[in-house]
């Protein structure tokens, strides 16, 4: 027999390639978090900006064994959760401490055995550091595992752009511009005078995005609840609150009010760059949001005034310890720390996310803090002062899937591809087989 | 396996080939002629047992259960989850999109491709350096092409419905209609990928020798004549196994149209689903926001299933057609 030369060669190649191929599998290993000396890495897992930089520059200091890494930093939710229920799902690859949006928190606390229980590790005793509401959402049903500790909340205002203001002859003064919106109605007509003015730019981002706020403010107002009632039974079609939140929101389409933009897309940052919408819904951590979006060069073009109707919450989150944390006892020390009162006053001067600590609101350090970037207003008062009084909104098993699909059918009427009617036909009917899959 | 690793290994068992037990021949020379090339096979197929073989079996038998991401308990529910899958107009909206986003890509992309290779089959200058363009798009990443063209073909900040502007042509929502973001991913697509079955044609037609050419020309055959009825019928493999990759290619579409549909809930593919292939739906089952991973898992073998269709048919036309010509 003879082999001839090239397809030794090639087999040469493939026996080559596939040793490296192997060795290289099997050479990594999982990093520096056990070398010998006592020294331990703490990986934080986070989305968006939580502004923990400093506080783990202090913790780094006091803790001379400990070293902290944070992951994912400015990434969008949508990225973050997948993976985050990957690592969970797979036991392996979860930072030690990971943190867990409110609105997805339900989804992680059906199946608690992947979290460690704080409440072996002596967070029972931190109970009175966070609103009552916020320390409940974080446990089971049955009250006995803490799943995590509460960060920030979402206490509501609505950012405006003075300048657009200007030209559309609007009062551009914080105070007078949060008494011209009392209600959602009062909303809608000021827009209505803002439309005739051709300013060239729409009242608002996205009807979406408005949508979540009001429909928040009426559940949080009525039981209590949105889309799922307290005994997680799906309630789309027939609490009043969400439909009338629905009816809220076509006025604001039907005047023509808004941009179109879909919330996070390439589109909507521009939009933000070039000044084409007037006002947005704002929870604290939006104003980290619309800095980031509109640049240095909006500094000072912004402004903060009351949301209309009555407060109102939007997002939040956890900080919570996979049980396959190596280090849990000492990742829950990190927690701990983080949300601490003085903890969540450090995020916020960083990035602005409004603590859930009452000891943390009543701080000067919260109840003095101005935003140059927003023309000095006092956002610590603006969004502390409804955020002790806000009414939190219950979220079931699906909330997720089915926000999705109702704030999908918003889009569709916005768009023009529904009318009002079918829109709402969409809403209910995606809604209940999102929650079914 | 087996009777595949038996069919490889043919030319490589060479026994049958030498007079049986002649002099001289060691017994480990005979184990070495007998068993090595399959030592030499055996990379491929290992590799293909852990990467292909198993993630295969695995998803099969993923779909026949209620299988919870994160739940601890997986229950097994047979086929359930296909026959719910038959019936969910989702599922059906999605592999629409994926076969018409495939159609308007692969048919302009392949005859785009024949028709620059036929260029560049030709006396050019500067031949190398065409030959190595044509191949730029296909190295650039997947995401910076998304991106970018995403951004072309934005509502109001799009350069597109800014030259559409001047011919009076109002701005259009790429994604909000099924014909506006097809057009967009297909586009994509074909940037990306025309060059490069452009080299593949190029490489058969330089196989094709040249003086079928010379006396197709001295009987009097125009250079169009020469390309239907020289060209074409001798790129008859090299089409099938275009064809075939693209198809391949085209049905798990997933980055273009996913980074084409920026902002929240992107692997919806638009508001109305105009734009979601089926390995979105697939995503978007497994993971965010249902992380209903059995469904997720018949999605993906059905997939499977229409890729092998699509295949199929796509050999049999190609065969016919090549052979009327």
């Amino acid at each position: 027999m003879h082999v001839n030369s090239r397809g030794r060669r090639l087999a040469a190649v493939a026996v080559a390639v596939t040793t490296a191929t192997l060795l290289a599998a099997c050479g990594s290993d999982d990093g520096d978090s056990g070398s010998g000396d006592g020294q331990i890495t703490l990986t934080v897992d986070v989305f968006g900006q939580f502004g923990y930089d400093d506080l783990y520059r202090q913790y780094e200091a006091s803790h001379p064994n400990v070293k902290i890494v944070e992951r994912g930093t400015g990434s969008n939710l949508d990225e973050y959760s997948p993976k985050l229920t990957q690592w969970l799902a797979a036991g392996k690859g979860a930072g030690d401490i990971v943190a867990i949006e409110e609105g997805l928190l339900v989804e992680y606390k059906a199946n608690p055995g992947n979290f460690v229980n704080m409440l072996d590790h002596g967070a029972g005793d931190l109970k009175s550091n966070f609103m009552e509401w916020k320390w409940n959402q974080g446990l089971t049903a049955d009250g006995k595992q803490l799943i995590g500790l509460g960060t920030d909340v979402g206490g509501m205002a609505m950012c405006y752009r003075k300048d657009l203001f200007e030209k559309a002859g609007l009062p551009t003064e914080r105070d007078a511009v949060s008494k011209l919106w009392p209600t959602w109605q009062d909303y809608v007509r000021v827009g209505e005078q803002f439309k005739a003015k051709n300013t060239g730019a729409a009242f608002l981002d996205a009807a979406t995005n408005t949508f979540n706020t009001i429909v928040l403010q009426y559940g949080g107002a009525g039981g209590g609840y949105h889309y799922y009632d307290t005994s997680n039974n799906l309630v789309v079609d027939s609490n009043p609150a969400v439909k009338q939140a629905w009816d809220t929101t076509m006025d604001i389409i039907d005047s023509g009010l808004s941009g179109k933009y879909q919330a996070w897309s390439d589109d909507w940052v521009a939009a933000f760059k070039q000044a084409k919408f007037a006002t947005i819904a704002c929870p604290a951590w939006m104003t980290g949001v619309i800095e980031g979006n509109a640049g240095a060069d909006a500094s000072g073009k912004w402004d903060i005034a009351t949301v209309p109707g009555n407060g109102g919450n939007w997002g939040g989150s956890f900080l919570a310890v996979p049980k396959q944390s190596e280090h849990q006892a000492e990742a829950i020390e990190l927690a701990k720390f983080l949300t601490s009162p003085q903890g969540q006053i450090g995020a916020f001067k960083a990035k602005g996310p409004l603590p859930s600590s009452p000891q943390a609101l009543d701080d000067p350090a919260i109840t003095g803090a101005t935003s140059a970037y927003f023309s000095g207003a006092p956002t610590g008062q603006i969004f502390g002062a409804g955020a002790k009084s806000l009414k939190p909104v219950y979220m079931g098993p699906k909330n997720q899937a089915v926000r999705t699909e109702v704030e999908n059918a918003v889009r569709t009427v916005e768009l023009g591809q529904r009318s009002p009617t079918d829109g709402w036909t969409d809403a209910v009917n995606n809604a209940k087989k999102a929650a079914d899959k | 396996m087996a009777t595949s690793l038996d069919t490889r290994t043919e030319p490589g068992t060479p026994v049958t080939h030498r007079r049986p037990g002649s002099p001289g021949r060691p017994r480990l020379s005979r184990i070495d002629m007998k068993y090595s090339p399959y030592l030499y096979v055996a990379p491929f197929f290992v590799l293909f047992a852990v990467f292909g073989v198993y993630p295969l079996v695995y998803t099969l038998w993923v779909s026949l259960h209620e299988w919870d991401l994160l739940a601890q308990e997986h229950p097994f529910v047979g086929l359930a989850n296909y026959s719910a899958l038959l019936s969910d107009s989702d599922f059906w909206n999605s592999v629409y999109n994926t076969l018409g986003i495939f159609v308007l890509s692969t048919v302009p992309q392949l005859l785009l491709a024949l028709w620059l290779a036929n260029m560049l089959n030709r006396q050019l200058r500067a031949r190398t350096f065409f030959r190595m363009g044509v191949l730029i798009p296909n190295i650039t990443s997947t995401a910076a092409v998304a991106i970018v063209f995403g951004q072309l073909f934005s509502r109001d900040f799009g350069l597109i419905n800014w030259v559409l502007g001047f011919a009076g042509v109002g701005p259009i929502d790429w994604n909000a209609s099924k014909l506006g973001s097809w057009i967009a991913i297909s586009t994509m697509v074909d940037w990306r990928w025309t060059g490069y079955n452009a080299l593949i044609f190029l490489a058969a037609m330089q196989a094709i020798p040249r003086d079928l050419y010379e006396s197709a020309a001295i009987d009097g055959a125009r250079p169009s004549r020469q390309f239907w009825s020289i060209t074409v019928p001798l790129l008859r493999p090299t089409i099938v196994f275009c064809v075939i990759i693209s198809t391949i290619g085209g049905l798990q579409l997933f980055t273009e149209p996913l980074l084409f549909n920026s902002g929240t809930n992107a692997i919806r593919g638009g508001p109305l689903r105009e734009s979601q292939t089926m390995t979105m739906y697939m995503f978007e089952n497994a993971f965010a926001p249902n992380y209903n991973f059995g469904y997720g898992a018949a999605v993906a073998w059905m997939l499977f299933a229409l890729i092998v269709v699509v295949a199929i048919v796509n050999v049999l036309i190609i065969r016919r057609a090549a052979r009327s010509s």
